[in-house]
């Protein structure tokens, strides 16, 4: 069966080469492009890992994993957040939110695809 | 900063005072927290029903948070003694200090004041990136555009066949980001030169001075003829707001008075079209000292120079009285310049007339003319030692085309490439790829 991801992103190129690159290493992948809504949806599609953009239209990255981890049932799902902020106040804040890793852009696809397959590989089983 | 823009500090003492949260009143009014602080540290206008609702979530007249010299000034007190941490007893004495001694209080509001302009221009200059929001939404679209273009590229480099519909796909989305890259750098670029930060570095008396004479090109055609009043083109010019900026640019004025008045603008002109742009020569014609010809030369009218000259004067410890810019050598604004100028060589070789040929590196390489000297300054007495002021002329040479090769130069370190540069003070952000 194959694994699943979700990219909360709102570059639509971005999302079509890493949408891309994920599949054909037979990976699922959803997509979705904005924030308000990103918890409910994370929700409904179950994922095994969120790929999430730190700016986002409506709500930002940072108060996403917030409201994520504040909910018990996604407090170890992993996390992945791609920000064009790499500041390391914005890192740090990232990880007190509960990031399981931070990856600024650009990235390199090697970079993404090796954090997605560590992550899921290290996460509990649900 | 003027006091119908205080509404902010007048909210965010109101909200203090009710033990209210930044955030807990935000709720309330339907604004994001990080909003209402813009609001309350004056960064944003406000007024019209998120007035009347911060004003009613606060229980107070929206008046109260709008208008009221008196209110304005014991906020500003107050918001003084907070930042000292004096006791709470003495800071609910704001009111009584300001009735009995309305003056000083004042003087203390306005340091206040001046102090938190001051700290907001610090802020603003140091860490531009974080607080200016659109900067900050320029850097993240040539990020994010980076990003895809690195991720497709990418792909389309890898090794192995690629499904035609994939590689027609991508091969449209990396132009596309490309095209939009091109405009996203372009619009940086743009917004960082037109922004200028001129609002922001109102008050700094060099900087209000830099304005007022760019204002007039340089040239005050007012003291070509003697008997003008310095005092009245101080006082009227909107540049000059401050007290410290109309005392620098009085006597500015009379040090451009006394030299139009010992090389008059006719003859001058006569003499340089005589002997050509010889700053030693036209000393002996007019008697005069090296540094008073090159600041003559520099306020000449455009049109008797035909090509563009930029002057700097700066004091034995290196800061910059005056700067008049010229296209292709960059002259920084504020901080730290260049040390390989002749500028900072003339003041270890005082009274010695130096001339360089120079050029700045990723300026598109024009070549100028660098004449500099440096001369005591001021009155001179017994058992004292003199104060040297020194000035630099840099006259673009047509053609680049100097009688010795051009020394390369810059303009601050910071955005000089020059990476093995022996006068290097810190590293370079071009360097460091930013």
């Amino acid at each position: 069966m194959s694994r699943h991801v979700l990219l909360i992103e709102d570059e639509p190129n971005i999302i079509e080469a890493i949408r891309f690159l994920l599949s054909r290493d037979g990976w699922r992948v959803d997509t979705h492009a904005d924030g308000t809504d990103a918890v409910e949806v994370i929700r409904r599609v179950a994922p095994d890992l969120v790929i999430l953009d730190m700016m986002l239209p409506g709500k930002s990255g940072m108060d996403i994993l917030g409201d994520l981890r504040a909910q018990p049932d996604y407090s170890e799902l992993p996390v992945l957040m791609l920000t064009a902020r790499g500041q390391s106040r914005d890192r740090d804040m990232a990880e007190r939110a509960g990031v399981s890793r931070f990856m600024t852009k650009p990235f390199s696809n090697a970079e993404v695809l090796s954090a997605v397959r560590d992550l899921v590989a290290e996460a509990p089983d649900p | 900063m003027a006091r119908e823009s205080l509404t902010g500090s007048r909210i965010r003492e109101r909200r203090s005072m009710a033990g209210l949260k930044q955030a807990d009143l935000a709720r309330q009014i339907g604004i994001s927290a990080s909003y209402l602080n813009l609001i309350e540290h004056n960064r944003r206008r406000i007024g019209g029903k998120l007035l009347v609702n911060i004003a009613q979530a606060l229980g107070v007249e929206p008046s109260m948070l709008t208008e009221g010299a008196e209110a304005t000034l014991i906020a500003t007190l107050r918001e003084a003694a907070a930042d000292a941490e004096i006791t709470a007893d003495e800071t609910d004495r704001a009111d009584e200090f300001a009735g009995r001694f309305p003056a000083w209080a004042e003087v203390l509001a306005g340091a206040h004041r001046r102090i938190a302009s001051l700290e907001r221009t610090v802020e603003i200059l140091s860490d531009r990136l974080t607080h200016d929001p659109h900067l900050a939404a320029s850097v993240h679209e040539l990020l994010s555009t980076a990003a895809a273009i690195r991720s497709t590229a990418s792909i389309l480099a890898e090794p192995g066949e690629l499904e035609r519909e994939w590689r027609d796909r991508f091969h449209r989305n990396l132009n596309e980001d490309s095209l939009r890259l091109a405009e996203s750098c372009k619009a940086l670029v743009d917004y960082l030169d037109e922004s200028g930060v001129a609002e922001e570095r109102r008050g700094v008396p060099q900087e209000e001075l830099e304005a007022f004479v760019a204002a007039s090109a340089y040239h005050f055609p007012a003291l070509e003829k003697s008997g003008t009043e310095i005092e009245p083109m101080v006082q009227d010019s909107a540049e000059l707001t401050t007290g410290a900026a109309r005392q620098i640019a009085a006597e500015m004025l009379s040090r451009y008075a006394a030299d139009a008045r010992r090389m008059p603008l006719e003859r001058m002109t006569e003499a340089v079209n005589r002997v050509g742009f010889s700053p030693i020569a036209l000393s002996e014609i007019f008697g005069t000292d090296l540094a008073s010809v090159l600041r003559r030369l520099a306020a000449l009218p455009a049109d008797v120079l035909p090509d563009p000259v930029g002057l700097v004067i700066c004091d034995a410890a290196g800061s910059l009285l005056f700067r008049k810019p010229v296209d292709g050598f960059a002259v920084p604004r504020f901080g730290a310049t260049c040390p390989l100028w002749p500028l900072f060589s003339a003041l270890s070789r005082p009274s010695t007339p130096i001339r360089r040929a120079l050029t700045q590196e990723g300026r598109g390489a024009a070549v100028f003319d660098a004449y500099a000297i440096a001369q005591p300054t001021g009155p001179r007495e017994f058992n004292r030692d003199p104060l040297f002021q020194a000035t630099m002329l840099v006259r673009r040479i047509p053609g680049g085309r100097a009688e010795t090769p051009p020394e390369p130069v810059g303009s601050t370190c910071r955005v000089c490439p020059r990476s093995a540069c022996p006068a290097r003070r810190e590293p370079s952000i071009l360097s460091e790829g930013f």
